[in-house]
């Protein structure tokens, strides 16, 4: 478009980054319906959630890469380019975490133990919950653009995360409560399986903190 | 007293007034779409409102403030003694009638590429160029050019500052605000007076001269507020009717408050119209107006006398039939191209545009009303105002200086040389 008015406008990441980071949650909801499946043996339901998180995870890298190649160095953007980018990466962490998550249970059929069941599930929901606050957060994005990135809708956003931090050290205080449990299960354990185990809860605790990480990316981006 | 002039004068009128038309279309059927456009692109006015708005305003802008400009174009950019134009008086009509005829053809060639071309730009570089060329390089007032020159990168960023502090302003009046909607309706009017005043104010101080009314600075102040104050009412009455959405969330409070903004660009919209219409009209009516001098008075040159009615009506009649026919296509392909434009921005952008053209009409420099549109955007952008802006049409803007003033003026000496040939 050689008119000037009309080439003037170019497309605003916001809304895709607000999108991606939508599909990234979805893989995250995903993985519980794959937990439910892991702990009740039923590994052939199990494997059909894998498949869902693995798609899933592939739109969230198309979305990425969508926007990444519609970011030119030209465009005046009213945040920072490498905060976008940078916010864009952390996001996409979530959805490669509950992939890697999905794959790993599924490929050694990792059996949980019954009586951490159900404190594993708990630490998991926990997990979802923080990510769910990082996407409330992430979906003011276009009112902080409408604000112009000042005034109510940021003390909003900033009030948000946190909340974002608080249920983040929950998540904390929950690992620490869930590998004491298991502490005292493993010597019953086959020993590869419990390192696993304790993998696997790392990874779901990765989840909450890669939210927490986005909330404060988030906030970095406002205030430039 | 010159031969040519007796002999030929009625030809060379008509011709002016052929190619003044002719230029006058190609400005409302091409620039006339890029200040509209943005109103159009934000959603606050209908392509239909688009056009009749367009066609009342440029039509009066034309009119009522386009004198200064014209006067400047007319006989500002030309030195006459120098030119030696008294004892051969023709060659400024062979030059006014190649300027004209260049910058129209230019203008229909690029518009059909689809290539940015500022009006402005075109007869300017066209008439620098046939009196460099065709006559001599100290038949140009340079000092003008120079200032003229230098406008034309100023006036970009003045509207830019000026859309910033705007913007700003609403940001911190009402967007940032616990209750952005009331605070919208509360500062909305306030706007359309400041609208309503500056538009006004310069026009009354500066451009109604040369439609036979001369008031003084104070009177000028008083009308000014006046006019403010009516349309202000006039605001308050239309804002009325804007009731705030009853869902609670975000994006639809938001939805209001814009809706609200959206009345005031629909005032900034008349303003760009009007803006435009003074600035631009006179790139088409200017070289009319000089043969017109020369011709009525058979080649003797008199002091600067009031612009005849029927040539402003012309101008301005001839963008009203270029928006006609052509140019509320252009219209309709920005509006469409522009997806991201909200009319809190937009307005800012376009007061900002139009205060900065209008004042520039008023100190008889003619400038482009696109690329002070493109700075008040900018500004705006600057302000974190809008999602994403691409820096790269600044360089083409560039771009299209450089290539546009050559043009210009290779395609008037050729036709300077073709008429002086043709008549002597």
């Amino acid at each position: 478009m050689s008119n000037p008015i009309a080439a003037l406008f170019g497309r605003s990441p916001i809304r895709p980054i607000q999108e991606h980071m939508a599909n990234a949650q979805r893989c995250v909801i995903l993985l519980g319906d794959f937990l439910d499946a892991c702990t009740s043996d039923d590994w052939q339901k199990a494997q059909e959630h894998q498949q869902a998180i693995h798609a899933a995870e592939n739109e969230a890298d198309e979305l990425k890469s969508n926007v990444r190649t519609n970011l030119p160095k030209s465009l005046l953007l009213p945040v920072a380019r490498s905060d976008l980018l940078e916010l864009l990466s952390i996001q996409d962490r979530l959805a490669n975490r509950a992939k890697d998550i999905a794959g790993l249970m599924l490929g050694r059929k990792i059996e949980v133990p019954g009586s951490l069941t159900d404190s594993l599930l708990n630490y998991y929901k926990l997990s979802l919950k923080t990510s769910g606050q990082a996407l409330k957060a992430i979906n003011e994005l276009d009112e902080l653009l409408e604000a112009g990135f000042r005034g109510k809708e940021v003390e909003l956003v900033e009030d948000l995360i946190k909340e974002l931090d608080d249920l983040e050290n929950k998540s904390d205080i929950h690992q620490v409560q869930l590998r004491a449990s298991l502490y005292k299960l493993e010597s019953n354990l086959p020993p590869v399986d419990v390192m696993f185990l304790y993998k696997i809860i790392d990874l779901i605790g990765e989840i909450a903190d890669d939210s927490q990480k986005v909330g404060s990316r988030l906030l970095i981006l406002i205030a430039h | 007293m010159s031969e040519i002039i007796s002999q030929y004068g009625m030809v060379f009128l008509v011709m002016a007034c052929l190619f003044g038309f002719f230029m006058a279309w190609g400005v409302g059927a091409n620039d006339v779409a890029n200040a509209m456009g943005t109103s159009v692109g934000a959603g606050a006015i209908t392509i239909k409102q688009a056009i009749l708005i367009a066609m009342v305003f440029e039509f009066a802008g034309a009119y009522l403030a386009g004198g200064e400009v014209t006067s400047t174009i007319r006989s500002g950019i030309i030195d006459i003694e120098k030119a030696g134009f008294a004892d051969s008086p023709e060659l400024l009509v062979y030059g006014m009638l190649s300027s004209l005829l260049a910058a129209g053809i230019w203008l229909l060639i690029a518009s059909n590429r689809g290539w940015p071309v500022s009006t402005t730009h075109s007869i300017i570089g066209a008439i620098v160029g046939f009196a460099v060329v065709g006559i001599s390089v100290d038949a140009v007032v340079w000092s003008k050019i120079w200032s003229i020159i230098a406008s034309w990168v100023v006036s970009p960023m003045v509207s830019g500052f000026i859309a910033f502090c705007i913007f700003r302003s609403v940001q911190k009046l009402v967007l940032d605000t616990d209750d952005p909607f009331t605070n919208a309706k509360k500062y909305v009017p306030f706007y359309i007076f400041l609208v309503g005043f500056v538009i006004a104010m310069v026009t009354l101080v500066k451009g109604l001269r040369y439609v036979g009314l001369d008031l003084s600075y104070n009177q000028s102040i008083v009308i000014a507020i006046g006019i403010g104050g009516i349309l202000s009412f006039l605001g308050v009455f239309m804002l009325r009717s804007i009731k705030e959405l009853p869902a609670g969330d975000k994006k639809s409070h938001f939805g209001s408050v814009e809706r609200v903004f959206g009345v005031l660009m629909l005032f900034t919209a008349c303003s760009m119209a009007f803006a435009h219409g003074s600035n631009d009209v006179a790139n088409a009516i200017g070289p009319l107006a000089a043969v017109n001098g020369v011709v009525q008075s058979g080649g003797v040159f008199l002091e600067q006398s009031q612009l005849p009615i029927w040539i402003l009506l012309l101008g301005g009649g001839g963008i009203v039939a270029g928006l006609a026919t052509w140019g509320y296509r252009v219209i309709a392909t920005i509006g469409r191209n522009i997806t991201e434009l909200t009319p809190s921005r937009g307005f800012a952008a376009e007061l900002a545009a139009a205060t900065t053209v209008v004042f520039a009409t008023g100190t008889g420099i003619p400038v482009s009303t696109t690329h002070c549109l493109v700075g008040g955007v900018l500004g705006v952008g600057v302000a974190r105002g809008i999602g994403a802006l691409n820096l790269g049409v600044v360089g083409r803007i560039f771009l299209s200086w450089v290539v546009t003033l050559p043009v210009g003026a290779a395609l008037s000496i050729m036709l300077f040389f073709l008429f002086k040939g043709i008549f002597g």
